[in-house]
């Protein structure tokens, strides 16, 4: 049996994406993360934000882990499981680094911003110049990951910096922040066109709303 | 045969361990059918110690043909109770930290009020003059049983298959006296494929001439045969294709060749054969056309306008849904409906599919990934419950 002594996930021990995801949300809100893998990110907001937080999560073996640290979590997808949710249940919905594996990331977009008055989007960006020339001198599409090739890969839907601010525009959503994070872990906001951010970011995190009227 | 009679004999003469406790003689138990039970007799098993605060109380449900013996050896069977691996000093259900109760439903036959107990305006068995009880009966007389137990809220109701739907019940009708609930392999509702197999169940056991039109314990008789089949018939939804194949496979019962004739040829026959027999040896067959139709009639969403999400709208008790991949009797396209009802009213729930080739009966069995995931979640209520 697990103890209840388990020391909580600490700041620093997060994904960078995550880590910059936790200090944009406010404290004591409700949070729905989806795609929540070991709950690492609830772990944090729950311990030391205060949220009431819940998670998605595609594999059993996640879902375990996230429960079995008292999470509450469910077993589900980004697809078809964000419809369930009533209007504006939380106050942040997170997809960290899984729209680029979702089968229709529009929908996905405004499922996130239907049920969360922010919503939290990182991903990896395509547009990184080491993943430029990836395509540009090696002739190989660029994939994320070690062991992944293009045609095993789960990410059926990766997309650039430019890419995401495109839809979000298409969506009529609104960003309120933007960053990237490269592998060290040092943030930069994004300025207005994301044009220089398209080229130099790692990985991208977008603070969005619907947009009000 | 004689000895069993006689268990079950000893049984409705009150005859049993564990705990009795006979309650509405000043008020009646009213049920869904209008009709209301004063007195009724509620059998219980408990382990472990009500704290001070008495807020350590766990209720375990049982299922269709289980009993309140969830733990330690059967009285009846002589065999470990049904929860027995659940159930016990540093188990899931850890009696160090929990009181552990445990009932035998209404309309069961182990003690409390059912169809086999004596009517007191007759002097004689109740038969078919026992009202038809529904699963929320069963949960109101639990509740009664928690009155008389001094327990205001319940850290925990847990159960399967049967179990999970008066877990469900109580929990939509009692959220104030619930902290947290595990369905297991459960359902919010009967679907049409349940009630046909449990009526052909029933149909076998009124169809034994023996059953005398529910009347049998009167004439000293007993729809063994009936029961029999009902229980052969159920059993066989209990499990799967592929545990069958794995146990069975096509392989012959002590004998070399086919025999030509209708003897078991087959082990599946055997064991079917072997289950058939040793139930009827614990169960009273009138009780299983009772409780089969409580199961029958459930349905969450029925007086909620067909909408399930009101039956929770507004609760904050903490959920953990489970289902079992190969569970084919209540599979986990219902735990999923019943997950995106509690979604709906943003409720406080858990849910995962146990990968498993064991069909339903994997709640009565020591799966790993069950055990992890409840472990987990019961020891993080108790935390935010402070125990």
């Amino acid at each position: 049996m697990n103890t209840p002594e388990t020391p909580s996930v600490m700041l620093k021990s997060l994904r960078h994406d995550l880590r910059l995801i936790a200090g944009l949300i406010a404290e004591n809100c409700r949070v729905l993360d989806v795609g929540c893998g070991d709950g690492a990110l609830l772990d944090y907001l729950v311990n030391h934000k205060g949220s009431d937080a819940r998670g998605i999560e595609l594999s059993q073996n996640g879902v375990n882990a996230c429960v079995s640290r008292g999470l509450s979590v469910i077993q589900g997808d980004a697809d078809t499981d964000l419809l369930d949710y009533p209007e504006q249940a939380f106050d942040y919905v997170v997809l960290s680094r899984t729209l680029q594996a979702t089968r229709q990331p529009e929908v996905v977009l405004s499922n996130l911003v239907r049920i969360g008055k922010h919503a939290l989007v990182s991903f990896v960006n395509f547009g990184h110049w080491k993943k430029r020339i990836e395509l540009l001198f090696r002739g190989r599409f660029p994939v994320n990951g070690q062991m992944v090739n293009w045609y095993n890969s789960q990410d059926i839907h990766p997309c650039t910096i430019l890419d995401f601010v495109m839809i979000c525009k298409n969506l009529g959503l609104t960003v309120e922040e933007a960053m990237t994070v490269d592998s060290q872990g040092t943030k930069k906001t994004i300025s207005t066109n994301g044009i220089s951010a398209n080229l130099c970011g790692e990985q991208a995190i977008f603070l969005l709303s619907r947009e009000r009227f | 045969m004689a000895t069993t009679s006689l268990s079950l004999l000893q049984v409705a003469n009150g005859n049993l361990p564990g705990h009795l406790v006979k309650m509405g003689l000043d008020k009646p138990l009213y049920l869904d059918s209008g009709k209301s039970l004063s007195p009724f007799v509620v059998a219980y098993e408990t382990y472990g110690k009500l704290n001070q605060d008495h807020t350590n109380a766990v209720l375990v449900c049982h299922a269709l043909t289980g009993d309140q013996f969830a733990a330690n050896p059967h009285p009846l069977t002589g065999k470990p109770g049904w929860w027995d691996h659940m159930i016990g000093p540093d188990k899931i259900l850890d009696t160090n930290r929990f009181f552990v109760i445990c009932a035998n439903i209404l309309g069961g036959c182990l003690g409390s009020t059912g169809p086999a107990s004596i009517n007191p305006s007759t002097g004689k068995p109740w038969g078919l003059d026992f009202p038809v009880i529904t699963i929320s009966d069963m949960v109101r007389a639990q509740i009664r049983l928690l009155d008389h137990l001094g327990i205001d809220k319940l850290f925990l109701a847990i159960g399967g298959s049967m179990g999970g739907m008066q877990v469900l019940d109580l929990a939509s009708r009692y959220s104030d006296r619930i902290f947290a609930a595990v369905p297991i392999a459960a359902a919010p509702r009967h679907s049409a494929q349940n009630i046909a197999f449990h009526e052909v169940g029933r149909q076998a056991i009124m169809a034994d001439p023996d059953w005398c039109q529910g009347g049998y314990l009167n004439n000293d008789k007993c729809p063994t045969r009936g029961l029999a089949v009902a229980r052969m018939e159920a059993h066989i939804t209990y499990l799967s294709e592929p545990a069958l194949h794995r146990k069975f496979g096509r392989r012959l019962q002590g004998r070399e060749e086919l025999a030509f004739g209708f003897d078991a040829d087959f082990q599946v026959e055997s064991y079917l054969r072997h289950q058939g027999s040793t139930f009827v040896d614990r169960f009273d067959p009138n009780s299983y056309l009772y409780i089969t139709r409580a199961m029958d009639y459930f349905d969450l969403s029925e007086g909620h306008n067909g909408n399930l999400a009101q039956a929770f709208v507004g609760t904050d008790v903490r959920f953990c849904v489970m289902s079992f991949s190969s569970d084919w009797l209540y599979p986990t396209t219902e735990s999923r409906t019943l997950v995106r009802a509690l979604n709906a009213v943003a409720a406080n729930v858990s849910f995962i599919e146990i990968e498993t080739d064991k069909g339903h009966d994997a709640f009565l069995l020591d799966e790993p990934e069950m055990h992890r995931t409840l472990s987990g979640f019961i020891d993080g209520c108790a935390l935010q419950m402070g125990l």
